[in-house]
């Protein structure tokens, strides 16, 4: 493999590893930092916030976004809000607590001094945001508020309306827009990466199609970074936006970067149930609505009355039985899993009877429809859009769905993934969430990554490297080039019968069965013999109509989702190979008497990190395990009774 | 359900376009209507056809991608709403529904449905923004903003810059979006010192665009998907004229 498994993480006491980390790094002084040219690959919050920083720090940066502006990038559909350890709210909370809320909502399955670090980097966010001109919701008297999410017992997330994403990234994109104008980024939108170019084993740039024009174009730098989000939309239908995809993270494994940990998929307890076969994607309804909605199923199999007619008595608010201490903000895992079990139960509600009430008939009375309105009237609204109900008027229907994935490229502490130069951070690598994120700590931790973190850690690497950027005229440039357009020619030409979106959903489909809520030996099995088949199909029978050198949404879709049929087969080795449950990743076979996921911390506290060999019957990929070390943190069963 | 669609196609920014009719049959009436036109278009690439190229991404509303002509109006007639959040139970069983692009001198069309909308990032890129950078900011307590002018920048910020306001205003007029962001930036106490600068260089990034001037239909206002008030185009007329006062007088 290239490099090592050296998480790199510093010596010494847990709270002064990132302090002690930075008064030693290496540094690029001001003068020479325009002399190198960093690649952004992604314009989210991770991506946006890093190429804003870098650029406002004098680095040459070029930013990289499928989207026709960085401000649609997906961060910007975040509702809830965003953790940070401020107290406040006076109720208990510090760094430590919201370290050690991050490590035990994962499941013990992450490092102990990057999640740390994002819990010691949190503050700070809160105040640049508040700098830039994010309007966070406010309390009369001026001062910033705070609401509760799941898995804790504090109130420490930040939130603006039920918009909180979208106010974060048009903060990176404001900043973003200001380095633009400044000329220290230059920014490509509708233009997407289709492959990693390494010269002498470093990522040295990257090759691109314009999504426009069509044109294939080579780019170098010196160092490059993937802010490319997560992989859900293997699923098909998830609440990721249309355009979400593996491509970048994977076009990097096929290059030697370690995929770390690919099973670990969350599944949001809180969606609106699929209706109809022609569904394209699954919306959320955010976790603060948990806050005042109280979920629950009729006690009786098959009560079919409509839930004004069930008395209390009848009703199962099934989470606040089983979690006393938590209730209905019990983590997003266990949410999932509970209400699939009591829909397995043939107790859910809704045509399809795959779904769960989620009631704010207390909270309206308790404090009236109005002050409900002001905390989420965006998401009544939403909810009415696409259901047609009035949420005021009887309980949401919600269901769980795919909505994040905390597996990704593998990185060591200063976001590095063991390809020297290629450096990954927010949603698209593995490190701070372990099997199971918490609410509101996707935010936390791109802005974290973008803002903080990597313009502190990437001098560590670009300061060895001046003067050694390849020209694009490179034969590795040259070879990547001639690979892209033949897999494109090779796409349009295969002119098969079905199209791109039928093997999508076909995919997505075997996958929620197979890997998704509960997985077990026989399905994933039976999942490992079918995806090559289907991916066998796809390369014979596809149609993609058009042309490569045209705007062609068929060719783009293609290319994802030939990838996600290669990926999905390393997301269904790895959740074999991990032959525990923990988090969001529940093998039935391991489980406690109440149905709980149960760990096996003897075997499995590492990070899995796989290293691509090709693809089914050519080579399975190569399993390398990086111990988790906790030297803070003591392993227990995680609980929230 | 069933419709007839009268779909613009266009198969590059100069070539000619036109209307063209396609079938959509047995549509539920809780298929959205870029789920309708998905099926369309698997039928289409099923017959070996071109499939109609549209934006979209969230497909919820928040992102601002998807930018359709639906019968006349911008998102369609279900307001304040995207397009993505059309549902098919807004329409007529048999109804003939005409889509079209987001149609302004300033949004070239790119393909059928699509257009290029980064006129909008470039009145962004001229000032719409509070130069602070990462690591020098105050601790986040320390400046108050009362409730109300925290709720009223909110209010302006939730434009999703999908550009529905330039389409529907028959002047092609972006006060709106503009608007929108002076005034989120222009309600908080961090938005001050640059407040003056902002707005007169935004608005002339507008005009350099080609957009045209507001002349008071409130198009923009009724298609708005985030209900931007047309009462922030007076504010930004004021923005505009007291820092043009200012710069007239030296400060």
């Amino acid at each position: 493999m290239i490099g090592t498994l050296d998480s790199r993480i510093p010596s010494g006491p847990l709270a002064q590893k990132w302090a002690t980390h930075k008064d030693h790094a290496r540094l690029v002084s001001p003068n020479n930092r325009r002399k190198f040219q960093v690649i952004v690959v992604g314009s989210g919050l991770a991506g946006g916030a890093a190429a804003a920083t870098l650029g406002e720090l004098g680095y040459n940066v070029k930013c990289f976004c499928y989207q026709d502006s960085p401000r649609r990038a997906h961060s910007i559909a975040a509702q809830g809000g965003i953790n940070a350890a401020k107290n406040y709210q006076n109720d208990g909370d510090s760094v430590f607590r919201l370290f050690y809320d991050t490590i035990k909502g994962g499941d013990f399955r992450s490092r102990e001094a990057n999640v740390y670090r994002l819990a010691e980097v949190s503050n700070l966010i809160i105040d640049h945001c508040v700098e830039q001109g994010v309007p966070f919701a406010r309390e009369y008297g001026g001062l910033l508020a705070n609401r509760s999410f799941g898995g804790a017992q504090v109130s420490r997330t930040f939130y603006a309306r039920g918009q909180t994403g979208q106010q974060l990234l048009l903060g990176a994109y404001q900043a973003l827009c200001r380095q633009i104008a400044a000329g220290t980024v230059a920014m490509f939108p509708q233009t997407e990466m289709l492959d990693l170019v390494l010269v002498d084993g470093h990522a040295k740039g990257i090759i691109t199609r314009s999504l426009v024009t069509g044109k294939i174009a080579a780019h170098a730098a010196d160092a490059v970074v993937l802010a490319t989000g997560g992989y859900g939309n293997v699923f098909y239908l998830s609440t990721n936006a249309r355009g979400c995809n593996v491509t970048a993270t994977y076009r990097a494994y096929k290059k030697g970067a370690l995929f770390a940990n690919p099973c670990f998929t969350q599944i949001h307890p809180t969606c609106i149930p699929v209706s109809g076969q022609n569904q394209s994607k699954l919306t959320l309804m955010s976790e603060s609505l948990r806050n005042d909605g109280r979920v629950w199923v009729p006690k009786k199999a098959g009560d079919k009355r409509s839930p004004k007619q069930i008395p209390e008595e009848e009703r199962d608010y099934y989470l606040e039985r089983k979690y006393p201490s938590f209730g209905n903000l019990a983590p997003r895992d266990i949410s999932s899993r509970a209400a699939k079990e009591v829909c397995d139960e043939g107790r859910g509600v809704g045509e399809s009877g795959r779904g769960v009430y989620l009631d704010f008939a207390d909270a309206i009375n308790r404090v009236g429809e109005q002050t409900i309105r002001e905390r989420y009237g965006n998401l009544f609204h939403i909810y009415e859009k696409i259901t047609g109900e009035n949420a005021y008027e009887r309980p949401m229907r919600i269901y769980p769905a795919v909505h994040y994935t905390m597996g990704g490229l593998w990185v060591d502490y200063n976001l590095m993934s063991n390809i020297p130069g290629l450096h990954v951070i927010g949603e698209a690598n593995f490190s701070d969430h372990g099997a199971n994120r918490l609410g509101a700590s996707a935010l936390m931790q791109g802005l974290a990554d973008g803002y903080f973190v990597l313009p502190y850690t990437l001098p560590v690497y670009l300061a060895g490297q001046i003067g050694k950027r390849p020209p694009t005229d490179h034969q590795e440039f040259c070879k990547a080039e001639d690979e892209v357009r033949a897999r494109t020619t090779k796409l349009l030409s295969i002119n098969g019968s079905r199209s791109v979106d039928s093997f999508h959903r076909e995919l997505g489909f075997l996958l929620w069965d197979k890997c998704g809520m509960a997985r077990n030996t026989r399905g994933l099995r039976e999942a490992l013999t079918w995806i090559p088949e289907m991916r066998e199909q796809f390369w014979r029978d596809v149609r993609v109509p058009g042309i490569g050198k045209e705007f062609n949404q068929s060719l783009e879709r293609a290319g994802r989702v030939a990838d996600f049929l290669e990926f999905a087969e390393l997301m269904c080795i790895d959740a074999l190979t991990r032959d525990e449950s923990c988090g969001g990743h529940f093998r039935e076979e391991h489980q406690t008497p109440d149905g709980e996921a149960l760990r096996d911390d003897e075997h499995f506290a590492d990070v899995f990190a796989w290293e691509y060999q090709g693809n089914g019957s050519i080579a399975a990929p190569k399993l390398h395990r990086e111990p988790l070390v906790f030297e803070t943190v003591e392993l227990t069963q995680r609980s929230y009774k | 359900m069933k419709f007839k669609l009268k779909v613009w196609r266009q198969k590059t920014a100069t070539a000619p376009g036109k209307l063209v009719e396609y079938q959509a049959k047995d549509v539920s009436p809780n298929t959205s209507f870029l789920e309708m036109l998905d099926v369309v278009n698997e039928g289409l690439v099923a017959q070996g056809k071109e499939p109609i190229a549209f934006d979209s991404d969230c497909r919820e509303g928040i992102c601002g991608t998807c930018s359709l002509t639906i019968n006349g109006e911008a998102h369609g007639p279900d307001h304040p709403g995207a397009a993505c959040e059309v549902y098919m139970r807004r329409f007529k069983d048999g109804e003939t529904i005409v889509v079209e692009p987001f149609r302004a001198k300033p949004f070239p069309l790119i393909k059928d449905l699509v257009v290029d909308r980064s006129a909008l990032d470039r009145i962004v890129q001229a000032g719409g923004f509070i130069a602070a950078r990462a690591g020098s900011a105050p601790e986040a307590n320390s400046i108050l903003v009362p409730k109300h002018e925290a709720d009223r920048s909110m209010e302006a910020a939730a434009c999703i810059g999908c550009g529905a306001c330039a389409a529907a205003c028959p002047n092609a007029s972006a006060m709106l979006f503009t608007a929108a962001k002076v005034s989120h930036l222009a309600f908080l106490p961090q938005g001050q010192p640059e407040r003056t600068t902002r707005v007169l260089k935004m608005v002339t990034a507008m005009d350099a665009e080609g957009f045209g001037n507001c002349t008071n239909t409130y198009e923009c206002e009724a298609v708005c998907p985030a209900s931007i008030s047309a009462s922030l185009i007076a504010k930004l007329n004021r923005e505009y004229a007291i820092a043009s006062l200012k710069r007239r007088a030296g400060e």
